[in-house]
């Protein structure tokens, strides 16, 4: 191990609660999502047991109202919205840049902070009664009717929406300011250009959203009229202002994944990724068109056919720029020289939950086909394939990638493979009865169901008690690792890339020396020499 | 109540083979890129597999023809379906002309259903096989959606204005209806259930339960009770407009702008009626906001559309945009079929 | 290392503002401000969502919102034009003060900046005060007193007035703090030529909360006033 890293370079509580550097405040979050993790699933555990049976009979229809509405509430905003930016991205934007810090360290610190407070305000509203909304908040129940603590989570989401903005801000100041000298933009690993995009959604989308909760709040908080129809005014606007956000949102989630997935790709191919400059683009494509078709979730909210035609249509262009993407990983593997090491087998996972999850999109793109299986479990199944199956999938190949850069040591790589097949098969089996329950007509949010429907349901709780076990291994070996696990070296995977080019773990200042760029990204030297290159 | 199989709804509506017929190409298209992309992901894998821990995968940068391959492709393919979507939402958002009317009013956590004929049932469905019926609905709080699975259609609906959805089932028999918008506690237990009978069956069914008098003799002791006949006289000389033969006509406004007189301007007008006031008139109407259920509402809307032919107060005649009636009705007021 | 970066390192090393990370005090002062730039953007879309809810129901109800709107007293709102366009003037001259290093005239027109943008909260705590008094405040269980006619939509409107005035009076009180901050920071000497960042971003953001009132100010009290009340 390396004397001098920001591991060991002070060890005071006080030097971790107020460090500047973003490999520590990537570690902080890490600790923050893998902990608002454990309680999201902790409620997926509660909601996935009360649906074994079909009659309401575990939990009250009140409480069980309140747990999915904290399932949804924790894994979106705690756990998916910041999970690979604030982590990986934290740690690796600076490194691949080959700079010191990011732009604005104490501003780092400080979205840390927010998202912490944001979080605990929202954990604060389960102790003052609940929320029983749905994660979307949907006026005029959350207006007028609900008696839930409303505002006291609506403030916990609109603070953190300040950390994720922050860190927008403050990611794409970096990209643009503090390049390497000779690390052109079509030089920047993909991984980078994912976390541009995704970034660009985050400053354009959350203020949007931050607004919207505003709204909801005055209403709430002042008795104000604004998407109350008894004075006139329209519920459906709060949906069209809460999708603006929360559609593009989901790419917030998926985009830096897909970034991991090309870096994990070309590190474990030892291979340039196949159109380089396709992949780069397809992320801003993505992230601007992404902005243009919220309307999909509204094709039977009654908003006039004309404009659901426009948002349908572009809703099936925003998956070419997905499928340009899949098609290019795969031909990147083609004579590639590949490992068959734990990134690339949760990578293997990611492309094949993650193909399912975005053309089952297509489904609810197709408009006449929406109106039946919208608000079902086809719904449902859909967003966790491309949540989980990718975003989740992907943080879990990062994780794994860089866990020696990160560390400096290496975890058990026969319960790596392992963890990744049980997530792989535990997932299947959760979520793809739920297409089918979905298909057969049965809505989301539903407490108590029809005997019909049973199956599926048995089948999901069986995949997600699965599902939990090849989540916690990680947890475990990982953890064991820190102490235990082999030292990892500089670059065990022999790939090419400015964080692979320091110490692992990195010093404080990642560089001994300043890096100066010369090659394009993936530009592998041939042979390898050693496992340095 | 038949459910279908465990694959899919009852298939009981027109519309319900063709949103199958959409939904199985897609789970086969599904099927063919999952496992082709995954196949070759993991044959990739397996085939160039590393041998030698320092070799490298070969130099390759990317290939313009398969680029642009595997992305027109795909396109053509999503501009396929969604023209194949398009019309079948097409077919869904515009009912037939000819429809047989049920008003749904959705609230925490019942469903209502008014017949044109009167019958009003809770949780519960009657409609005939082989008519179009065109539900009109509205929620008395928050945000419901009516879900017929069998039928493959649901619509939001929606305090303060009126939605729409149609089907024409195809088979009796009992289905399932649900609410498909989250609305609260007992979200999960506004569910009933569609009782689709043969046309004999649904006249029978009628005539049992049509005691209470339409709809529209309803808004007729409704209109009266409110005193809105002393303004809207159907002599010209009221001080609101005539409302004979109003129904379905375009009346200028006072803003200069016009509007089709349809159930949801009726609708404003009750709860209202300054927002948008005839040409002509002083907008001296008090707001029935609070004074009028929604079913009263929905009353009052089917009594305005029965008063078409002649002006005079005893020629309340049925609209006849459906099929002529032919069954019992009860005397004091002609059925309406609308 | 690169020998550039190096030499260009030590040249500035001994600054005291000068962070880490960056090579020069241009470059991070070219980060800072493009920092602030795009927190503009954000800004703009977050009142961007609100001016969405007014857009649209000033086309629903066009009617009600030009004779809501022709209930505020145009006075008040207007002086506060007026000062809210010359404090952006004084901090206009306050970060030219900063660039050629005079300090004292720094504190002076912050100084008045500051009292501009608090007679600006002073204006509007009076006009707030207006509204109770008329009854033409939609909410906290007062009493809302309105013509019958457009009794619920001038409710609407009004909700969308004190939602975008309040937080356009919180970005102010937000100014003010900034300002004092920027006092203590050039009574202490940390504001020279070299590095007056600090000032300056801080000026975009005050401009720009003037420019957030300019849009306002005509949206809420001006259109529509001509428009006399319909029937």
């Amino acid at each position: 191990m390396p004397t001098n890293t920001y591991l060991n370079a002070a060890t005071t509580l006080k030097s971790w609660l107020l460090t500047r550097d973003h490999k520590r405040i990537a570690l902080m979050y890490i600790a923050g999502i893998t902990f608002f993790f454990g309680i999201g699933g902790f409620f997926a555990a509660l909601i996935r047991l009360e649906l074994v049976t079909p009659a309401g009979d575990l939990l009250t229809d009140e409480t069980y109202n309140k747990v999915f509405t904290m399932h949804g509430v924790m894994m979106v905003f705690f756990v998916l919205i910041p999970l690979i930016p604030a982590s990986l991205g934290n740690f690796l934007l600076p490194l691949m840049l080959g700079t010191k810090d990011v732009a604005f360290p104490k501003l780092n610190l400080l979205s840390f902070y927010v998202y912490l407070f944001g979080s605990l305000f929202t954990l604060y509203a389960i102790v003052a009664g609940g929320l029983d909304t749905g994660w979307t908040f949907y006026t005029p129940f959350s207006t007028v009717a609900s008696t839930s603590a409303v505002v006291p989570a609506a403030l916990g989401i609109f603070i953190n929406g300040f950390s994720s903005i922050l860190t927008g801000l403050n990611f794409m100041v970096t990209i643009h300011k503090m390049r390497a000298p000779g690390l052109t933009w079509f030089r920047l690993p993909l991984f980078v250009w994912a976390l541009y995009a995704t970034s660009l959604i985050q400053v354009l989308g959350t203020p949007v959203v931050a607004i919207t909760i505003v709204l909801v709040a005055a209403e709430r908080i002042f008795g104000f009229g604004l998407f109350n129809p008894a004075v006139g005014g329209d519920p459906v606007l709060f949906q069209h202002l809460f999708w603006f956000y929360s559609h593009p949102a989901v790419y917030i989630m998926i985009l830096p994944a897909m970034g991991v997935v090309s870096e994990v790709i070309a590190g474990m191919a030892r291979k340039q990724i196949f159109g380089y400059s396709f992949v780069a683009f397809s992320s801003l494509g993505i992230a601007i068109v992404g902005f243009l078709v919220w309307g999909h979730h509204m094709f039977v909210a009654g908003q006039s056919i004309y404009s659901a035609l426009v948002f349908s249509v572009l809703t099936f262009i925003v998956a070419i720029p997905s499928a340009v993407k899949v098609f290019n990983w795969t031909a990147t593997m083609y004579k590639g020289s590949i490992s068959w090491q734990t990134p690339m087998i949760y990578v293997a996972g990611f492309i094949g939950l993650f193909a399912i999850g975005g053309l089952t999109g297509l489904f609810l793109a197709a408009m006449g086909l929406d109106i039946h299986v919208t608000d079902t479990y086809f719904i449902v199944a859909h967003f966790h394939y491309v949540m989980v199956g990718g975003a989740i999938m992907g943080y879990m190949a990062g994780i794994h990638y860089w866990w020696p850069k990160i560390t400096g040591r290496m975890y058990n790589e026969f319960l790596g493979k392992v963890s990744a097949a049980i997530v792989f098969i535990g997932f299947n089996l959760t979520f793809f009865p739920q297409f089918i329950a979905g298909y057969a007509g049965m809505p989301r949010r539903y407490h108590a169901y029809a005997d019909a429907y049973q199956v599926w349901n048995v089948l999901s709780s069986a995949g997600a008690s699965i599902l939990a076990v090849g989540f916690t291994m990680p947890l475990l070996y990982l953890a064991w690792s820190l102490k235990n696990g082999e030292i990892a070296g500089d670059n065990p995977w022999g790939a090419v890339g400015l964080e692979w080019n320091t110490t692992s773990p990195p010093p404080t200042e990642n560089f001994h020396t300043q890096p100066i760029v010369t090659w394009d990204a993936y530009e592998y030297p041939t042979p390898v020499e050693g496992h340095v290159v | 109540m038949r459910s279908g199989t465990v694959f899919f709804p009852e298939v009981a509506s027109t519309m319900a083979a063709r949103v199958d017929q959409l939904y199985l190409f897609l789970v086969g298209l599904t099927a063919f890129f999952t496992i082709l992309i995954f196949t070759m992901f993991v044959v990739f894998m397996v085939k160039y597999r590393r041998r030698e821990p320092n070799s490298i995968g070969a130099r390759i940068h990317g290939g313009m023809i398969l680029e642009v391959t595997w992305s027109v492709i795909p396109l053509l393919i999503v501009l396929g379906l969604f023209v194949w979507s398009a019309q079948i939402f097409f077919a869904f958002a515009r009912p037939p002309a000819e429809t047989l009317n049920v008003y749904a009013v959705g609230k925490q956590w019942m469903w209502k259903f008014q017949h044109m004929d009167g019958q009003r049932e809770i949780n519960e469905l009657h409609v005939p096989v082989g008519r179009s019926v065109k539900m009109i609905m509205t929620s008395e709080d928050v945000l419901h959606d009516l879900f017929f699975p069998a039928f493959r259609v649901k619509a939001d609906v929606i305090p303060g204005r009126y939605t729409h959805m149609w089907f024409e089932a195809t088979k009796a028999g009992t289905y399932p209806l649900y609410c498909a918008e989250y609305c609260g506690t007992k979200h999960s237990g506004m569910i009933g259930q569609v009782v689709v009978m043969e046309p004999d069956d649904y006249q029978a069914w009628l005539t049992a339960g049509a005691q209470e008098g339409s709809l529209a003799s309803a808004g007729e002791k409704l209109f009266q009770d409110l005193a809105c006949n002393t303004c809207h006289r159907p002599d010209a000389q009221g001080r609101g407009p005539v409302l004979h033969n109003i129904y379905g006509k375009t009346v200028a406004l006072q803003s200069g702008e016009n509007v089709v007189v349809d159930e949801a301007y009726i609708r404003e007008s009750i709860l209202r009626p300054a927002a948008k006031v005839s040409a002509g008139f002083q907008p001296t109407m008090p707001s029935f906001q609070g004074l009028v259920s929604e079913e009263g509402v929905m009353e009052l809307i089917e009594y305005v559309k029965s008063l078409q032919g002649p002006t005079a107060n005893q020629a309340v005649r049925p609209t006849t945009s459906g099929p002529a009636p032919n069954e019992n009705t009860p005397s004091q007021a002609p059925p309406t079929r609308n | 290392m690169s020998n550039g970066a190096a030499v260009a390192h030590d040249a500035h090393a001994h600054h005291p503002a000068l962070a880490h990370h960056f090579e020069s005090l241009d470059a991070q002062k070219e980060a800072s401000v493009l920092g602030m730039w795009l927190f503009l953007v954000t800004e703009i879309l977050f009142f961007g969502g609100a001016l969405t809810a007014y857009m649209i129901y000033r086309t629903w109800y066009p009617d009600a919102f030009a004779v809501a709107s022709s209930e505020i007293a145009i006075l008040p709102g207007a002086i506060n034009t007026a000062v809210l366009i010359l404090s952006s003037l004084t901090m206009a001259l306050a970060v030219h003060a900063a660039q050629t290093g005079e300090r004292g005239k720094i504190l002076v027109f912050i100084a008045i900046t500051m009292v501009l943008g608090a007679a600006f909260l002073g204006i509007k705590a009076y006009e707030y005060h207006e509204k109770y008094v008329e009854g033409h405040i939609p909410g906290l269980g007062l009493p809302f007193r309105f013509e019958e006619e457009y009794y619920r939509p001038a409710q609407i409107f009004f909700s969308i007035y004190f939602v975008l005035t309040g937080l356009h009076a919180l970005h102010m009180i937000i100014g003010l703090g900034i300002m004092t901050w920027m006092l203590v920071l050039t009574r202490k000497g940390v504001i020279t030529p070299e590095y007056y960042a600090p000032i300056e971003i801080s000026g975009l953001y005050w401009h720009f909360v003037d420019i957030v009132w300019i849009f306002l100010f005509p949206l809420l009290y001006l259109i529509g006033r001509h428009v006399h009340h319909v029937g």
